[in-house]
C-alpha cells in the first residue's frame, strides 16, 4: 500500500509554507506529520488536508548543545505546537532571543512558517516548521 | 514455556576512553559469564547481543558474530539488536523467549558500546539518528532536548513549580553518584550536591549536565539457561519471572500520553501479569535515569508512586537502600554509566547480584530480596521490562 502523503510531498509543500496533513473520513482525526494509517483509528480512509498552521506552544527547551555539523545553529527553541486541529508538532521558535526564552512561552498563540534544514552526512535535506507569536 | 535462570554474568569497569574495541569488550565479560556458570564456550548455543552504534563508534558492525568467533563460539547463530538504549534489555528479551520456547538450552546475550572514542559532537549526531529523522530532527532535535520538553510539561501537568521540580531532580542525581561510589564498575566515582547539579552548565533547558547521564564505553553479558539445565549448573540460579516490551512512534505523536510514556505502562504491565506480581511486589529496581527527569517519570509509569510525586519520593529516601523501593543502587545511568548497548543485559547482571545475596560486601545489598525490575527505555520510546526472581 502507497503512503497518501508520503514525506516528499510533505516536505515541498512545507518548503513553501503549506503544512499538509490527513484527514481520517472514518473518525474525523487529523494526522500530522502524516503516518501512513490514522493516528487515532488506525484505518487508512483518509484524505491529504491542509492545515491552518495555527496552534499553541505546549513546552520547548533551549538547546545549547548541536549535534556535530549543527552547532552554529545553537543555542536554538525547539517548541512543540498542538496545531488547531489537534495533532502536536514539532519545530523551532523564532521572534524571540533563545537566551530570553522562558515559562511564559507555553500557551502562547503561534502560527508556522518553514525552514530548511539542508541535510548533512547522514540525513536527507528536510524542512521544520519555524513558528512565530501570532 | 519452561522458567529460564541466569546461571552466569559478566560486567566490564565501565569508562571513558576504552583502549579496548567493542569486540574485545564484548568478549571479555562473555567469557567471564560462562566461566561464571561453569561452562565452556562450546557449551553455548546462540548469541544475542546488544549494540546501539558500532557503526558509528568504530566502522564495525556486526559485533556478534564477531565476539562468537573469538570466544571459540564458533558458527553459533549470533545476532544483533539494535533498539538505541534498550538494545541490551531487547536481546535479553529475545534470548530468553528462546530459551523458553524450549528451541534452546543454554544461550549467552550481552551488550557492548564504545561510544566515547568518538567525542561528543559525534556522539550527539550518532544518538540523533534514534529520533525521527524526517519530522523532528530537522528543528535541531536531541535527547537533552527531548527530555527538556518532558521536564516543563512535567511542571505544567502536574503543577509542580519549576525551581521545585528542579531541585528534586537535582536530588535524584545527587543519590545517584553516591550509590555509584560503592559500586567499582561505575564509571563517575565523584560525590555531588545539589547546589554542584544546580550550577552545571546548561546543555537544553532546563536539563544541566548533572541532570544528564554520561557517554560510555562499557559491556555486559549473562548465560541463560532451562531450569533444568540451572539446577544442575548453579547452586542459587535466579529466574527471569516476566518480561515486556513497547515501541512507540514520533515524540509529537505522543501528545495523548506525555509525559506519560505510554509504551513503559504498556511493557511493564505485560511483565507484571506474567510474573503474577504487582509493584508492591518488587524489593529492588535499576531503571532507566539517562536524565534527571527520566529517572522520575520512570519510576512513576513501573507504578511505585503517583503520578507528579516521585521527585519527593527520592527526597525522602523513599529510593534508598532500606527505603519503600531502592532504585539504582549501582549507581544508575548517571553514575554507573550507560554504554547503551549493553545498559540493559548491566541492570540484569546488578539484580542477579542482588537477589544472589552477593552485594553485602559492596554496602549496596538489599537484604533478603526476591523481586527484582529492570526499565530500559530506547529512542522515544522503545520500552522494555525484565522481572527477576530470586525462587
Ligand atoms: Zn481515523
Amino acid at each position: 500500500m502507497e503512503y497518501k502523503l508520503p514525506f516528499e510531498v510533505y516536505n515541498k509543500n512545507l518548503k513553501k509554507g503549506k503544512l499538509l496533513g490527513l484527514k481520517c473520513n472514518d473518525c474525523g482525526t487529523v494526522t500530522c506529520p502524516p503516518t501512513m494509517a490514522c493516528s487515532e483509528c488506525a484505518g487508512t480512509n483518509h484524505e491529504i488536508h491542509e492545515l491552518s498552521g495555527m496552534g499553541k506552544i505546549v513546552t520547548f527547551s533551549v538547546s545549547y548543545v548541536g549535534a556535530e555539523g549543527r552547532q552554529n545553529e545553537h543555542p536554538l527553541t525547539i517548541v512543540l505546537v498542538k496545531l488547531d486541529e489537534g495533532p502536536w508538532i514539532m519545530g523551532n521558535l523564532i521572534d524571540l532571543d533563545p537566551q530570553k526564552v522562558t515559562m511564559e512561552i507555553i500557551g502562547k498563540r503561534v502560527k508556522a512558517g518553514s525552514k530548511m534544514f539542508p541535510g548533512d552526512k547522514y540525513s536527507a535535506a528536510a524542512a521544520r516548521p519555524l513558528f512565530s507569536f501570532i | 514455556m519452561r522458567r529460564v535462570a541466569v546461571i552466569g554474568t559478566g560486567h566490564s569497569k565501565f569508562m571513558y576512553n576504552s583502549p579496548k574495541t567493542s569486540v574485545e569488550m564484548l568478549s571479555e565479560v562473555a567469557m567471564d559469564a560462562i566461566m561464571d556458570a561453569s561452562l565452556k564456550p562450546k557449551d553455548i548455543q546462540a548469541i544475542f547481543a546488544g549494540n546501539g552504534l558500532g557503526d558509528f563508534e568504530e566502522g564495525q558492525s556486526s559485533v556478534s558474530s564477531y565476539v562468537a568467533d573469538d570466544i571459540g563460539c564458533f558458527n553459533v547463530p549470533a545476532t544483533r539488536y539494535e533498539g538505541a538504549c534498550a538494545s541490551g534489555s531487547m536481546a535479553v528479551r529475545d534470548a530468553y523467549m528462546w530459551v523458553a520456547s524450549g528451541f534452546y538450552d543454554i544461550v549467552l546475550v550481552g551488550g557492548v558500546e564504545r561510544a566515547t572514542a568518538i567525542g561528543v559532537p559525534l556522539a550527539t549526531r550518532a544518538f540523533c539518528t534514534f529520533a525521527d529523522s524526517r519530522y523532528e530532527f530537522p528543528a535541531g532535535f536531541n535527547y537533552p532536548a527531548s527530555f527538556g520538553m518532558l521536564t516543563y510539561l512535567y511542571s505544567t501537568t502536574y503543577g509542580v513549580p519549576l525551581e521545585r521540580l528542579k531541585e528534586l531532580m537535582a536530588g535524584v542525581s545527587v543519590q545517584s553518584h553516591e550509590y555509584g561510589l560503592q559500586n567499582p564498575n561505575a564509571q563517575i566515582h565523584q560525590a555531588l550536591t545539589k547546589e554542584d547539579v544546580l550550577k552545571s552548565p546548561m546543555i537544553s533547558s532546563p536539563i544541566q549536565l548533572h541532570d544528564c547521564c554520561p557517554f560510555t564505553d562499557g559491556s555486559a553479558a549473562i548465560v541463560l539457561a532451562s531450569e533444568e539445565i540451572a539446577k544442575k549448573l548453579v547452586k542459587k540460579p535466579v529466574y527471569i519471572a516476566g518480561v515486556g516490551q513497547s515501541s512507540s512512534g514520533k515524540i509529537s505523536s505522543q501528545s495523548k500520553h506525555y509525559p506519560r510514556i505510554r509504551a513503559r505502562e504498556l511493557s511493564v504491565q505485560q511483565a507484571y501479569k506474567m510474573a503474577g506480581l504487582t509493584p508492591q511486589d518488587i524489593d529492588v529496581c535499576e531503571l532507566h535515569d539517562c536524565f534527571s527527569i527520566a529517572a522520575i517519570i520512570a519510576s512513576e509509569g513501573l507504578g511505585f508512586f503517583e503520578y507528579g510525586t516521585a521527585g519527593e519520593a527520592w527526597e525522602r529516601g523513599d529510593t534508598r537502600l532500606g527505603g519503600k523501593i531502592p532504585i539504582n543502587l549501582s549507581g544508575g545511568l548517571k553514575s554507573k554509566g550507560h554504554p547503551i548497548g549493553a545498559t540493559g543485559v548491566a541492570q540484569v547482571c546488578e539484580l542477579t547480584q542482588q537477589l544472589t545475596g552477593n552485594l553485602v560486601d559492596l554496602g549496596r545489598q538489599v537484604e533478603g530480596a526476591k523481586y527484582g525490575l529492570t526499565d530500559t527505555m530506547g529512542a522515544d520510546g522503545i520500552v522494555v521490562n525484565i522481572i527477576l526472581s530470586a525462587e
